[in-house]
């Protein structure tokens, strides 16, 4: 049988962080009382006529920028008729043929279509099974209903769960520095569910695909996957068929499980939504999104790559921390004769270690070390005017107090050893002391040199330079 | 000064603002005139429960009653129906809000086939309406209450709604003046939708000067519903009294023998005064007209099916008792608190959106709708206005036409097309005919359909007409004048 290869899309719901609801005035919130963010409007009382909310169509628009989308010239909203506590018209507003935005991308996903609707209310279902069915009763918080969503469809260009994982932080991410979301998945103000399938590899045509719902964590979202992957592949290796369904993730074990087909078996009965107008952006709708979108992780994570030479793996760290990026975009300008790729290591590596260290949760940016500050420590260790080592112990005490390097070199007497006849002398006493290790020297042990050099660091304090007192042990003891 | 109830809602509110005549005094006694309803054209009337009713500060038009369509907070809103039995809502109509706003008190809230779905009223949940002109007959529908308190001297005026002739047909079969104006002209907020992209409100008065008074304090864009536009400019009073210059178009399809020998030497008879005052008239082609009523009854139904769907029992209105999961609860509600007609529309219009008869229905109904609206822009090419009777009949009997509701449904055959294309027209009284099978003689409507947004043209006309027609017929015991 030929090898199968996963096929994933994913469908993902925001929660818009507008002020008020998608088509009512009402006040959106998180956590407060239930049932006191509504109104006539977002209650279906009959008459009320839904009025949609233009910060809403702003932030739609952003989002069709970010993921260079096609935006409708004249998209319009539909009726999804369905009968649920949770959707008091019986109906969700949302739009079906025409979207708001069309085909995009974001990195190497290609974006099918995103568009605008309204969130049903929260259900809690009070019994053991936590759904409807064999529930003692369900309650209904109207609070949440009518919050703006927009839901994004990728293509199903995503080839296994950590993949899927992985881009769909980045889409959090994207979505969180448009500051139009709050996109946290605990709190349900981003949503992923996944389409999921198997096809030979090679082969063009999409298998059966389930759907998968309920994986509110990143971790949740891998698991989920990956559990469905390895049914769906025990289920075509033994020659059997994937059902098309829609399942359910239970994150306490990790198991899922079919929604009864009552739950699924819906004709929506769509048609344009009379009582709205067609959403027809104007140029300059288009323009001031355009223009207000911030330097976005994907970008960001290129650049430094291609023109600052950075890894990939501190590209994407860097970008996905806007204000970390920045701190090291400041330290390098300040350290001119230093390569970004190495201020990127000190910002990722060394200063996130000293502050994690500090105990708090500051970012770089929040810290006392200045970004001038940080480049000229890091020029210091680069000129060997300092050895690597005090680098860490100042950068310790400028995290802990800020202030200037040079000054804590000085008061600390950290100045590397630069009088070439004083550093020969301790290296020839450290080889003294440690006789054993320089007869294993001798003889071709060369990792039996770490002894000696920590023995001449110890002596030193940490202010010789490792790479001088490496090379004098071995003119030393000719190895 | 005339007998106060004679007086139209006009003269009343000239009157008023002159300071002869006393607001309080004058909305008393139409207060006591609707308090004697026996035409069961009221379902709620101010005075008449506990509800503390609709405070007007400085009343200085005339009082109003109002279709029950119109969502009146803390004050009984049934739309015709028993699902809603018992229902406050919690807020007001905008329609409604403007009217107190400009001073009208509400004297009450009247009878309608439920969620205006009838053009007999009897498919009120609270009973039929019964037309002053003769007990024994409809008043037409489904704004019958409305149209009833007005002939029969129970209101200066009222406000109903229309769809597909819901303001004109019974005030043709009652014998006064309605129109329906452009859609979008008035707000629809608060007003219980039956069919959204067809729904307008619209007014019933005694004459074409009443309607543009009372047009002006309802038109205008509504921030609350974006499909809300007003008219181009607030409507003065009509003060035309000759029709020359303008051209009248008779649709050819009216051949049809529908149409009550009755009505139609009503009709014809109102074209000879066109022509007297100067108008002329023209044979025009609206060939997709006569599929009007099978394209209505697609995309209202198919409207309804989903605007309907919000009564369930669970947050307002009735809730039949269920011992079963919340679904079975939803069926038990709405198969105990929908009546007869509403059923069939929700299950005709839920069919038409069904998935795989989408296009064969809804999609298709939608374009005859484009190409009706299509026939009427042609039309008024060449002509100012299109000229029909209102109706095929006049005020039917009670139960005549309950068994069969293709009959019944074919009482829009005149008015639907105007809805469709979402322009103005009114229906003023033309003069009184015999019924088919004989009877006293009853009223018969002639309407007239103008481009949209021509409100003031076409009430401009309508006052020229009225006055050559020269109607003063009421039914017994109604103050005329």
């Amino acid at each position: 049988m030929a090898e199968l290869e996963a096929v994933i899309g994913l469908e993902i719901h925001v929660q818009l962080a507008t002020k008020t609801k998608m088509f009512c005035g009402c006040e959106l919130s998180f956590g407060d009382e239930p049932n006191v963010h509504t109104c006539p409007v977002c209650l279906a009382h009959p008459g009320v006529l839904p009025v949609v909310n233009e910060q809403a169509i702003h932030y739609a628009l952003k989002i069709a920028a970010a993921l260079e989308c096609e935006v409708a010239p004249r998209s319009i909203f539909h009726r999804k008729n369905y009968f649920y506590p949770d959707s008091p018209k019986a109906y969700q507003i949302s739009q079906y043929d025409i979207p708001i935005a069309g085909a995009g991308k974001l990195g190497d996903v290609r974006i099918h279509r995103a568009h605008l609707e309204e969130d049903a209310a929260k259900m809690i279902h009070v019994g053991e099974s936590g759904r409807i069915h064999g529930s003692g009763a369900s309650l209904v918080d109207f609070n949440r209903g009518g919050t703006p969503l927009v839901e994004i469809v990728t293509e199903p260009d995503l080839r296994s769960a950590a993949e899927a994982a992985a881009w769909a932080r980045l889409l959090r991410e994207t979505v969180r520095q448009l500051g139009v979301s709050d996109v946290n998945m605990e709190e349900g103000s981003l949503r992923v569910d996944g389409n999921i399938s198997m096809r030979p590899v090679g082969s063009e045509e999409l298998g059966t695909k389930t759907e998968l719902k309920n994986m509110n964590s990143f971790r949740f979202l891998e698991r989920g996957i990956e559990a469905e992957l390895v049914r769906q592949r025990a289920l075509l290796e033994a020659g059997e068929k994937v059902e098309q369904e829609t399942l359910h993730f239970h994150p306490e074990d990790g198991s899922l499980h079919p929604l009864r087909s009552k739950e699924e078996a819906h004709d929506y009965r769509y048609f344009p939504e009379p009582d709205l107008v067609a959403i027809a952006p104007t140029e300059e709708m288009l323009r001031e999104a355009r223009e207000s979108l911030p330097e976005l992780p994907a970008a960001r994570a290129e650049r430094y790559r291609d023109e600052l030479g950075l890894p990939a793996d501190v590209a994407a760290l860097l970008a996905a921390a806007p204000e970390t990026a920045g701190y090291f975009e400041a330290t390098s300008k300040e350290a001119s004769g230093v390569e970004p790729r190495v201020i990127a290591n000190w910002v990722t590596g060394e200063l996130a270690a000293a502050l994690r260290q500090e105990g708090g949760e500051e970012t770089a940016s929040e810290s006392k070390v200045e970004p001038a500050a940080l480049a000229s420590l890091v020029s210091m260790v680069q000129e060997k005017k300092i050895s690597h080592g005090s680098g860490k112990t100042v950068l310790a005490a400028l995290v802990a107090e800020g202030g200037e390097p040079a000054a804590i070199v000085e008061r600390e007497g950290l100045a590397q050893i630069s009088d070439s006849g004083e550093l020969e002398s301790i290296v020839a006493n450290a080889i003294e002391a440690n006789p054993e290790a320089a007869e294993q020297i001798r003889a071709g042990n060369g990792k039996a040199i770490g002894a000696i050099v920590g023995a001449v660091m110890k002596e030193t304090k940490g202010r010789a330079d490792g790479g001088e007192v490496n090379r004098l042990i071995k003119e030393k003891l000719g190895s | 000064m005339k007998e106060l109830l004679a007086m139209t809602a006009l003269e009343a509110h000239e009157a008023m603002v002159a300071g002869e005549l006393d607001a309080a005094e004058y909305a008393d006694a139409w207060r006591a005139a609707a308090g004697g309803d026996e035409l069961n054209a009221y379902l709620w009337r101010d005075e008449n429960d506990d509800s503390p009713g609709i405070a007007v500060e400085r009343p200085s038009v005339a009082p109003i009653a109002v279709k029950d369509i119109f969502c009146t907070e803390g004050v009984p809103t049934t739309a015709g129906s028993r699902i809603l039995e018992g229902y406050r809502p919690p807020y007001t109509a905008t329609a409604v809000r403007k009217l107190i706003e400009a001073g009208a008190p509400i004297l009450g809230k009247t009878n309608m086939d439920e969620f205006a779905m009838g053009s007999s009223n009897e498919n009120s949940a609270y009973g039929p309406v019964l037309n002053p002109w003769d007990r024994g007959r409809v008043p037409g529908g489904s704004s019958g209450g409305s149209a009833a308190v007005v002939a029969g001297g129970l209101a200066p005026w009222s406000i109903g709604t229309d769809t597909g002739g819901s303001i004109r047909q019974p005030a043709a079969l009652c014998g006064i003046v309605g129109l329906k104006p452009t859609y979008g002209a008035i707000s629809r907020y608060g007003m219980i939708a039956f069919a959204s992209s067809l729904d307008q409100c619209g007014p019933f008065t005694r004459t074409v000067a009443d309607a543009a008074l009372l047009l002006a304090i309802l038109q205008g864009a509504d921030p609350c519903d974006s499909t809300s536009i007003g008219l181009p400019s607030s409507p003065r009073l009509p003060d035309r009294e000759d029709l020359s210059g303008l051209r009248f178009a008779v649709p050819a399809e009216l051949a049809s023998d529908a149409i009550e020998p009755g009505v139609r030497e009503v009709f014809e008879a109102t074209l000879k005064k066109i022509e007297g005052l100067g108008g002329e008239l023209a044979e025009v082609s609206l060939p997709h007209a006569e599929h009007g009523i099978s394209a209505y009854y697609v995309l209202a139904p198919a409207e309804a099916s989903s605007n309907l769907a919000r009564f369930d029992g669970v947050r307002y209105g009735m809730r039949a008792p269920s011992s079963g999961d919340v679904i079975e609860m939803y069926e038990a509600t709405r198969a105990e608190g929908f009546g007869a007609e509403v059923k069939r529309r929700i299950m005709l219009g839920t069919y038409a959106l069904s998935s795989g008869y989408y296009d064969a229905y809804y999609g298709q109904a939608q374009k005859v709708r484009t190409k009706i609206a299509g026939d009427f822009k042609a039309a008024f090419t060449d002509f100012d206005f299109v000229v029909t009777p209102t109706s095929p009949s006049v005020a039917f009997g009670l139960g005549e036409k309950t068994d069969d509701p293709l009959a019944m449904y074919l009482n829009d055959f005149f008015t639907v097309p105007m809805s469709l294309a979402g322009i103005p027209a009114i229906s003023i009284p033309a003069g009184l005919a015999e019924p088919n099978g004989g009877g006293p003689k009853l009223p018969v409507g002639f309407q007239i359909a103008a481009p949209a947004f021509a409100e003031q043209k076409l009430l401009d006309a309508a006052h020229a007409l009225e006055g050559a027609i020269g109607f003063d017929a009421r039914p017994e015991g109604v103050p005329g004048g």
